[in-house]
């Protein structure tokens, strides 16, 4: 499997990370390199197997619709890049 | 007062009870040691010697009205993955900035909860993803231990690096780690001592700063398989706060250390015998098989066909997860922000600034084979393959109560030696990753030293939910090492 240039300017853009264009060769090598190590997943037979959850058979347990925890304006802001009048500032999202 | 750092938890625990010292003592021979130390270690990143004089305060009040809890007085270190309410925790990444956080972990609070001190929060891979601690934001700890007649910084091991080398250097009586693909034995192997990673869901991931949240699990680093399993016991405990927290007593370990083995048997897989291992690890391995032998054990040779593909399958699972888990660090609500063109040139200067080039590798090949079309392929087949190597256990679990294997297929390795070969550093977490695939527990113990004088260790996985056989199997082997070795003394 070989990852190209284009892959990773494809791939940085979903994952939303700035990789500087001469950055890309290096970058695509590597991911090849990886990806060609879990080529051999292929070999194995899978044929009727179903995919891992648990180790420990349990169900996703259900809680009461309740409202646990609340009025922390404060604590949920503590840690904004910016903020201002009880709100997160952040860039314009719509023109 | 430093001779009382050099002390396990569980003497530090009954010299505490005797009175034979304070909590304030007893930290402020740790504090001491710390600020005397970490210039040339680098295994606090964060260190809070006031709130922990504090807690200890707090605990020789406690101890004197007969209140004291199992670990009363006991001074910790924390791994920086583990939210302390009010200390900075950023999991050495650059992307959480000065990020303190407004609530505790449920394993942390647990501790504190039994009376343990805080002495601060221990370095790390970022977010978890390196097994050498060279991803940190802070730069790499460094071990300890050094070959012989060699001035050479070696690896402490990763991702819980900081856990490991402060254990191994007495900053602490014991420390939190955590392991996705041997993020805790690996670094305890490294440097002569002890760590566990539970069966997945044993201890609550509620506070943890997630990195692949199907394989993630808490545990210790401590001096001994006795000090592992009394802190252990206080880590887990279910948690609503954590779905996948099982719901389950936490039994009494502390008292399998000294069971022995006879009677038990013991799987030895062949197929973690493999190329290019070094003739010292095979050595050590046949010792403990020789030890158990001895000991009342039955050997048992056992296949797990399947092993060869954990690494593959690992290296799907995580980085799908944890492109999925640190979309999070968007740099709007918490965290560093670097502006960018608009939103988007937001978000990408953030990520592109705020993670280091391994996690970077890491979500893109997470990011790609979550892409459309590649789901079934990757993903999904990963975590079919992941059944088959449970499967593989199943069989094998019929028949033997735990099997025996090498930790890791080297000792610590210097600086550098790994980090131009993403694919080679991987090849690290071979022989550990796949316990965490399967999520059963395992336990790495040191048991002897190689040619240059470094530590070995070797790992017990059990079956799930059996810890109990692997404080067995470890406390029979650390008897039978009896592995006092420490490190020779240069920082």
């Amino acid at each position: 499997m070989s990852v190209t240039k284009d892959d990773v300017r494809k791939v940085a853009r979903l994952s939303r990370i700035a990789v500087p264009e001469d950055k890309l060769e290096t970058l695509a090598g590597e991911l090849s390199g990886i990806m060609g190590g879990i080529e051999q997943l292929n070999e194995v037979d899978i044929e009727g197997v179903a995919p891992m959850t648990s180790v420990v058979e349990a169900t996703l347990p259900m809680r009461d619709d309740v409202v646990t925890d609340g009025n922390i304006q404060d604590q949920v802001l503590a840690n904004a890049p910016k903020s201002d009048e009880g709100f997160f500032v952040v860039p314009k999202a719509v023109e | 007062m430093s001779e009382l750092t050099t002390l396990s938890l569980t003497t530090a625990m009954q010299g505490l009870e005797k009175g034979d010292f304070s909590a304030v003592e007893l930290t402020q021979a740790f504090v001491d040691t710390i600020e005397a130390s970490n210039g040339a270690l680098n295994a606090y990143v964060v260190q809070t010697p006031e709130q922990a004089l504090s807690m200890a305060a707090d605990s020789d009040a406690r101890r004197k009205s007969g209140q004291a809890g199992r670990l009363d007085g006991a001074p910790i270190g924390v791994k920086d993955l583990y939210c302390t309410k009010g200390v900075r925790t950023t999991a050495c990444s650059n992307i959480l900035g000065e990020f303190t956080p407004t609530y505790e972990s449920t394993v942390t609070q647990n501790l504190w909860d039994a009376g343990a001190v805080m002495l601060g929060k221990l370095n790390m891979d970022e977010f978890a993803m390196g097994s050498s601690n060279e991803t940190s934001r802070f730069g790499p700890p460094s071990n300890p231990w050094r070959r012989g007649g060699s001035n050479a910084a070696l690896t402490a091991g990763g991702s819980s690096g900081g856990s490991a080398t402060a254990v191994a250097a007495d900053l602490c009586l014991a420390a939190t780690a955590s392991d996705t693909g041997g993020s805790i034995r690996q670094p305890a192997a490294f440097t002569g001592t002890v760590g566990i990673k539970p069966t997945y869901g044993r201890a609550s991931r509620w506070g943890m700063v997630a990195f692949a949240s199907s394989l993630d699990q808490a545990g210790p680093i401590a001096k001994s398989v006795t000090d592992a399993a009394l802190l252990t016991e206080i880590m887990c405990s279910h948690d609503d706060k954590d779905s996948t927290s099982l719901n389950v007593e936490t039994p009494d370990w502390v008292s399998e250390v000294e069971k022995g083995v006879k009677g038990m048997k013991i799987g030895v897989p062949k197929e973690y015998r493999v190329d290019g291992m070094p003739q010292e690890i095979e050595d050590l391995w046949q010792q403990g098989i020789d030890w158990l032998k001895a000991m009342g054990a039955e050997i048992v040779d056992v296949s797990l066909p399947h092993t060869k593909y954990a690494l593959p399958a690992y290296y799907i699972v995580a980085p799908a997860e944890a492109s999925s888990n640190l979309a999070r660090y968007d740099g709007m609500r918490y965290g560093a922000r670097e502006d960018g063109d608009g939103l988007i040139g937001t978000y990408e200067g953030t990520r592109g600034e705020g993670f280091g080039a391994e996690v970077q590798r890491r979500l893109m090949i997470g990011t790609y084979v979550l892409s459309s079309g590649y789901y079934d392929a990757y993903y999904l087949r990963a975590q079919k393959v992941r059944t088959r190597i449970l499967q593989d256990f199943q069989i094998v679990f019929q028949d033997v109560d735990a099997l025996l294997t090498p930790t890791c297929p080297s000792a610590a390795f210097a600086y550098g030696e790994k980090t131009d070969d993403p694919v080679q550093m991987y090849l690290n977490d071979i022989f550990t990753v796949t316990a965490n695939l399967a999520g059963l527990p395992g336990i790495s113990v040191p048991a002897g030293v190689d040619n240059d004088g470094l530590p070995l260790g070797l790992q017990v996985i059990g079956k799930a939910l059996d810890e109990a056989a692997c404080f067995r199997v470890a406390g029979a082997i650390e008897n039978a090492a009896g592995f006092a070795a420490k490190p020779e003394k240069w920082w």
